[in-house]
């Protein structure tokens, strides 16, 4: 059984007669010590997805889903306190920008304190023993004088150290990773990558990574997701979604790539911009903007369909090559 | 710090300079003069107003006048009152207490409710809570003090008959003079009935005071609380599994009150210039009272060295609040 299952998680805002789906009907599985990648450009709904598995979604937001379970139990039946009790102990989160997430009135020992005390307990002086074993652990330097400064007084890498040593402090089984190195300096985001993934082999803990940068998710993840408009358009295994990308999404992300542009003068890009709330298709969410869109793509929307050992959402998917599109004659029969 | 404080204090002397100038014009801009004020209805023989005017030496020109008031405040003496012949300063002195245990209470009370009811309007934003708050606090906002404190009286004290009408202690207790402060001499006299007098005469005129500084707080901290809660830490904090009160109260809370407190130190203006018509009505004898005798008495020494340290008192409070900022902000208590 998986560690967390979500089965057609949906989340809408605004007013019920004209909800915008910054969810719609994602499906996730994740085993426990499994790094799944969840990747997508901005506005795909994967910040919100997480939210959402977190309880962290606020009304006038709405959350359904079929089957929302981590560790066999229901998330959306339990209760309010219940659910509490998991997040920070057993479900922890590192955000997108460390900066501002740390609570500028309090000492960053004080923080990483104050999850220990309320998920466990202890003497003041047990936990502060605590607090700076974890910040040795994020390979804080001089982690002792660390203990007692203020947010202000690090640098974003080390906030976001900070972040990782607050969200591992209570050895959680689910760490939610919502782009952690998009807001630091390109020469510190590897290293926090690293840091990460060696935190998520010791403690073996499932690691879900939220992020825009393909390249990442090729190195670390074990699995793939790729979001679009809120819906997942593909998932598949690392490394063959990236070697035979099914999805024309999937290959639209690979082609923007600088490392597949060598010696071209422009980058390929996927014209456009993920649709809003007024101009969400009625077929394929992608098909005003896929190259290979059909007829049938702005009629039907196409359902997620197993495919090799990954799963497309598609009316034509690509071939194994992710060179050219199946013909529409050929691989009509796949869709209903 | 050292830098800061003499930033601030170069700032304090044009403030000086121009409140003198002020008041010394304000008050001699008002027909009449002492001498006319004491001869009462009657008039008085004009040689003889001639000379009691050269005697209080107000016969010679303005900007002599001007700089001689200015030379002896810079040494500390702000002359003799023409009415009593006592010191301004001794006056002030003895009258300052009352002034200060009423502005105390009142600015307590204007805490007490204004800080939580703020909290509880943002937690609840756009729900009848928060209507019903900022409506009680913006006609609470908007009350005439001298007309709150009439319907004040006539409620409790006339038709309910709960608190005396007006004073600071019934006729029957003395208690012996210590701090100044009725509540405490009551309390140390040990008398029994006479600190429920004196807190009895006290409830009305801090509640009337109180108002406007009630829902100024009220309102800020509720704009304050808004900023605040949807800042990333406050979702950082909901992540640690911590409680929604835990949330609010420490985490929100604490960064809310930064401003907050710059604005309470702004309300001890209000206070001074409220003092003025609550102790009127409510026949305090503080320096509000005080200083609108002395206007109707043309005493020009009280109503300048009163306004004169009225001011110091105001400009001294928001040094300090100033310097409480620092305290409660730890990006100034402890700079990179």
């Amino acid at each position: 059984m998986a560690l967390l299952e979500v089965r057609q998680l949906r989340v809408e805002f605004g007013a019920p007669a004209h909800p915008l789906h910054a969810v719609d009907g994602l499906d996730l599985d994740l085993d426990a010590g499994e790094v799944l990648g969840l990747v997508g450009e901005s506005g795909s709904g994967k910040s919100v997805a997480s939210l959402a598995l977190m309880g962290l979604v606020d009304p006038p937001g709405r959350v359904s889903a079929q089957r929302l379970s981590f560790d066999g139990r229901d998330l959306l039946s339990m209760r309010p306190a219940a659910r509490r009790q998991l997040l920070g102990r057993d479900i922890a989160m590192v955000f997108q920008d460390p900066a501002t997430s740390l609570n500028p009135c309090f000492s960053i020992g004080d923080q990483i304190i104050e999850t220990l005390a309320v998920h466990e307990g202890g003497s003041r002086r047990a936990l502060r023993a605590r607090a700076l074993e974890l910040l040795k652990q994020v390979e804080i330097p001089d982690a002792a004088g660390r203990l007692d400064s203020y947010p202000h007084q690090i640098s974003g890498g080390m906030s976001q150290r900070v972040m990782i040593a607050m969200a591992i402090a209570c050895n959680p089984r689910l760490l939610i990773a919502d782009e952690p190195t998009t807001a630091l300096d390109v020469t510190v985001q590897a290293q926090v990558l690293q840091l990460l993934l060696r935190l998520q082999r010791e403690r073996g803990m499932a690691l879900l990574l939220i992020t825009h940068d393909l390249a990442v998710v090729s190195e670390v993840a074990h699995r793939v997701v790729v979001m679009y408009a809120g819906q997942a358009m593909e998932t598949g295994a690392v490394p063959q979604i990236f070697s035979a990308p099914q999805h024309p999404y999937t290959r639209a992300l690979l082609d923007a790539l600088p490392e597949h542009n060598r010696g071209q003068a422009r980058l390929q890009s996927l014209g456009g911009v993920v649709p809003g709330q007024y101009d969400r298709p009625h077929g394929c969410l992608l098909a005003p903007r896929c190259r290979f869109a059909e007829p049938l793509c702005a009629q039907a929307r196409p359902a997620m369909q197993a495919r090799g050992n990954g799963a497309v959402r598609c009316h034509y998917p690509l071939d194994g090559t992710g060179a050219s599109p199946g013909h529409p004659g050929v691989t009509v029969e796949a869709t209903q | 710090m050292l830098a800061f404080l003499l930033k601030r204090l170069a700032v304090v002397i044009p403030t000086f300079i121009g409140i003198t100038l002020l008041v010394f014009a304000l008050i001699r801009m008002i027909p009449g003069d002492p001498v006319e004020a004491m001869s009462g209805e009657r008039g008085m023989d004009p040689a003889r107003y001639q000379q009691l005017l050269h005697e209080f030496g107000l016969d010679r020109p303005l900007p002599v006048q001007y700089f001689e008031f200015l030379a002896r405040a810079l040494k500390g003496d702000l002359g003799v009152s023409i009415v009593s012949h006592e010191p301004v300063l001794r006056e002030f002195i003895d009258r300052f207490p009352a002034t200060f245990e009423l502005a105390l209470c009142a600015i307590l009370f204007a805490m007490a409710l204004g800080i939580p009811a703020g909290m509880l309007a943002a937690v609840k934003r756009n729900s009848p809570v928060d209507y019903g708050v900022m409506g009680v606090s913006l006609a609470g906002y908007s009350m005439p003090i001298f007309w709150w404190a009439l319907l004040l009286i006539l409620f409790f004290s006339v038709h309910l008959g709960w608190t005396p009408v007006s004073g600071r202690l019934d006729i029957l207790y003395d208690p012996p003079r210590v701090t100044g402060l009725m509540l405490i001499d009551t309390w140390l006299s040990g008398e029994e009935g006479a600190f429920r007098s004196a807190a009895a005469h006290l409830i009305l005129p801090a509640i009337a005071l109180g108002t406007i500084p009630l829902a100024t707080l009220a309102r800020m901290t509720r704009s304050a609380m808004l900023e605040v809660l949807r800042d990333d830490y406050i979702r950082a904090a909901r992540a640690k599994g911590l409680s929604p009160l835990r949330v609010v109260v420490k985490h929100a809370l604490r960064n809310a009150l930064i401003p907050v407190v710059t604005v309470l130190g702004l309300q001890v203006g209000v206070l001074m210039g409220g003092a003025v018509l609550t102790e009127t009505i409510f026949a305090w004898p503080g320096i509000g009272k005080w200083l609108i005798e002395a206007i109707h008495r043309r005493d020009y020494p009280v109503v300048q060295g009163g306004i004169l340290l009225t001011a110091t008192l105001v400009i001294v409070v928001n040094l300090i609040v100033d310097l409480l900022y620092g305290v409660i902000n730890p990006r100034i208590r402890h700079p990179r």
